[in-house]
């Protein structure tokens, strides 16, 4: 069975005023199904950008990617759409929600989009709610819930198609710390249920709870731990750590 | 929104009015009876002078009896004579038109006797002093009774009633067609009207012909004249002494003046439409990039271009819809106002409003077909990061 993601060399690059700004230089990983992993490095190296390119929310310049060993890096927007709303479940920073969809209707919008009879997709989302402890706020709006109540929606929808890949961009970015942890709590379940996981964020202790920390600088890998419970490993590579 | 509202209002109400135009004159040349033609006395040259046509009494009896006679397409051709003259019945008086005719006449206007029965053969013949009555003299002179039977005289002549017509309702001057007595034509010209104005006994007012197919309208006035020119034995290029008229042409020249202040209005609908779908565009507008994070989440979580466009082409068509619902309304109301202070006929179809909202969705359609595309040829990322 081949790697979920894998990619060889990919790069991203914007032009920014009169200079190029590398987001992606030649960047090479391979995860495995089942994986929890953590994408970590301060605002600007990158890690958003190679989770876009991960999530096909983007090109890369040039390198290969292959997601579930399908090529995967020189698609159409429309093919690539395609396999968004199948094999990957996004988790945005707040707001990630439709302001005038209920919750139900936020977490039923992947399977709207995937042609899934009305019924039936009422009840996976109700399943998917119901998994995240949110049964019973199915049908208040966005903004009569919670942040961390809006974040665990945010989860539901990216589960509820049941995807290969559930990709987060600082899932805990506008939570408190507490909210954060049973966030983090949410992910580790999700873990155990067999779900990969890939989750970027600029705070080492949220990045501390995956199993593997890939961190980037410069939009290059410089680590690629499997985590052991020590914070040192981190410690000790000064490119990671704050100025 | 606006121009939408006004425009499908227009259109409602243009096509209600020409609606109601166009029933009115099919049923006037309804109750006309349908391929009729007239051959109505010619003027007389008095002294260098053309008087109004009519003024000549050339037409007879004998001309109708001929034309029927020697034209095929002819079904009937009945005469008729008529004046205005008092009626008198018990203590009530009535002016009306009396008309002397034969049974052909009802023919050829396709009216039926309600209640009673036509003269007989032997009653025109015979110059018997009977009535066919329309439902107005019912009203006037038996206030609403049955009437056969009932005598009432025209000037110093009795006459029994012995048939109500059917009710016409108002012809194409305006006036009640119901407001009228018929009577043998040998009657009217030995007893009543022949004598009066200093015509002779044959003269007649006019001929009502019934002609079999619309096909041969032209034809018959042809024949017609030729026919009435030699038996008047006028020569080359003499003018007539009568004319033909086709009376369903004068009700379709008024249909087709409304028909003008309809174009008018179509004029008015189609300039709407356009400020109103330009009005649209602008709202879809500002809503595509008001929602662009909104777009952004819905293409992550799987959407493609073609679900973006079709989402803001139905916002589009709603919005569309949505005016041309309330333009239908206020187009119904408009043309509801016309009937009331001027008194035209309308005719509110439901086909109207269709027709309507169908122009409102296809305006809505089009002009949210750029930001439709507009929001659809978003780039993910950049709507993802929109604040």
């Amino acid at each position: 069975m081949p790697p979920l993601v894998r990619t060889i060399g990919i790069s991203k690059h914007y032009p920014s005023g009169g200079t190029i700004i590398h987001a992606v230089s030649n960047v090479s990983l391979s995860i495995e199904h089942g994986e929890f992993v953590a994408i970590h490095g301060r605002s600007g190296s990158g890690k958003s950008t190679l989770m876009n390119l991960l999530g096909l929310l983007e090109r890369p310049d040039s390198g290969e990617y292959a997601l579930k060993g399908r090529e995967a890096a020189r698609l159409s927007e429309d093919t690539r759409a395609a396999i968004r709303r199948k094999d990957i479940g996004f988790i945005f920073q707040l707001p990630a929600l439709l302001p005038r969809a209920t919750a139900l209707e936020n977490v039923e919008l992947p399977l709207v989009y995937a042609g899934v009879p009305r019924a039936e997709r009422r009840r996976t989302a109700k399943d998917a709610l119901d998994h995240v402890g949110l049964a019973d706020r199915s049908h208040h709006w966005p903004n009569q819930l919670s942040g961390g109540e809006q974040q665990r929606v945010v989860i539901a929808r990216a589960m509820v198609n049941d995807p290969a890949l559930i990709l987060a961009d600082e899932p805990t970015g506008s939570l408190d710390s507490s909210t954060s942890d049973e966030i983090m709590s949410l992910f580790e379940g999700l873990h155990r249920g067999g779900h990969t996981i890939i989750m970027v964020t600029h705070a080492a202790e949220v990045a501390d709870r995956a199993r593997r920390q890939i961190t980037l600088h410069d939009g290059r890998i410089i680590e690629d731990a499997v985590a052991s419970g020590k914070r040192s490993l981190l410690n000790a590579i000064p490119l990671a750590s704050p100025p | 929104m606006l121009g939408i509202v006004i425009g499908v209002a227009a259109v409602v109400c243009m096509v209600s009015v020409g609606a109601g135009a166009q029933a009115e004159v099919s049923e006037k040349i309804r109750t006309l009876g349908a391929n009729l033609l007239l051959v109505i006395p010619g003027a007389r040259n008095s002294a260098g002078a053309r008087l109004e046509s009519g003024t000549q009494p050339t037409l007879t009896e004998e001309d109708a009896a001929s034309i029927r006679r020697e034209l095929v397409d002819a079904q009937v051709a009945a005469p008729l004579l008529s004046r205005s003259m008092p009626l008198v019945a018990a203590n009530r008086n009535w002016v009306t038109l009396v008309a002397g005719i034969n049974a052909d006449y009802l023919v050829a206007r396709e009216w039926q006797v309600a209640n009673g029965r036509s003269f007989t053969g032997e009653e025109i013949a015979s110059g018997a002093k009977v009535a066919i009555v329309g439902s107005v003299i019912i009203e006037e002179l038996f206030d609403g009774r049955a009437g056969i039977g009932e005598t009432f005289r025209i000037g110093n002549v009795p006459f029994t009633v012995i048939g109500v017509l059917d009710k016409k309702g108002l012809g194409a001057a305006g006036r009640s067609q119901d407001d009228v007595v018929f009577i043998p034509l040998s009657t009217a010209q030995s007893r009543v009207l022949g004598a009066v104005r200093g015509t002779t006994r044959q003269a007649l007012d006019f001929i009502s012909i019934k002609v079999s197919d619309a096909a041969a309208m032209p034809e018959m006035e042809r024949e017609i004249e030729a026919l009435l020119r030699q038996r008047h034995r006028i020569r080359g290029d003499a003018p007539s002494d009568f004319r033909i008229e086709n009376p369903a042409d004068v009700l379709i020249a008024r249909g087709a003046a409304v028909r003008t202040l309809g174009i008018l209005l179509i004029a008015v609908a189609t300039v709407s439409l356009v400020v109103g779908g330009i009005s649209i565009m602008n709202i879809m507008l500002v809503s595509v990039s008001e929602r662009t994070r909104e777009i952004g989440l819905r293409m992550a979580v799987g959407a493609s271009r073609r679900d973006i466009r079709r989402q803001f082409l139905i916002e589009a068509l709603i919005l569309a819809l949505i005016g041309g619902l309330m333009g239908a309304a206020l187009g119904a109301a408009a043309a509801v106002a016309i009937a009331w202070k001027a008194g035209w006929p309308i005719l509110i179809s439901p086909w109207a409003v269709i027709l309507a909202c169908g122009f409102a969705g296809f305006v809505g359609i089009s002009f949210g077909l750029y930001p439709a595309h507009r929001a659809a040829r978003l780039d993910p990322i950049v709507a993802l990061r929109f604040e």
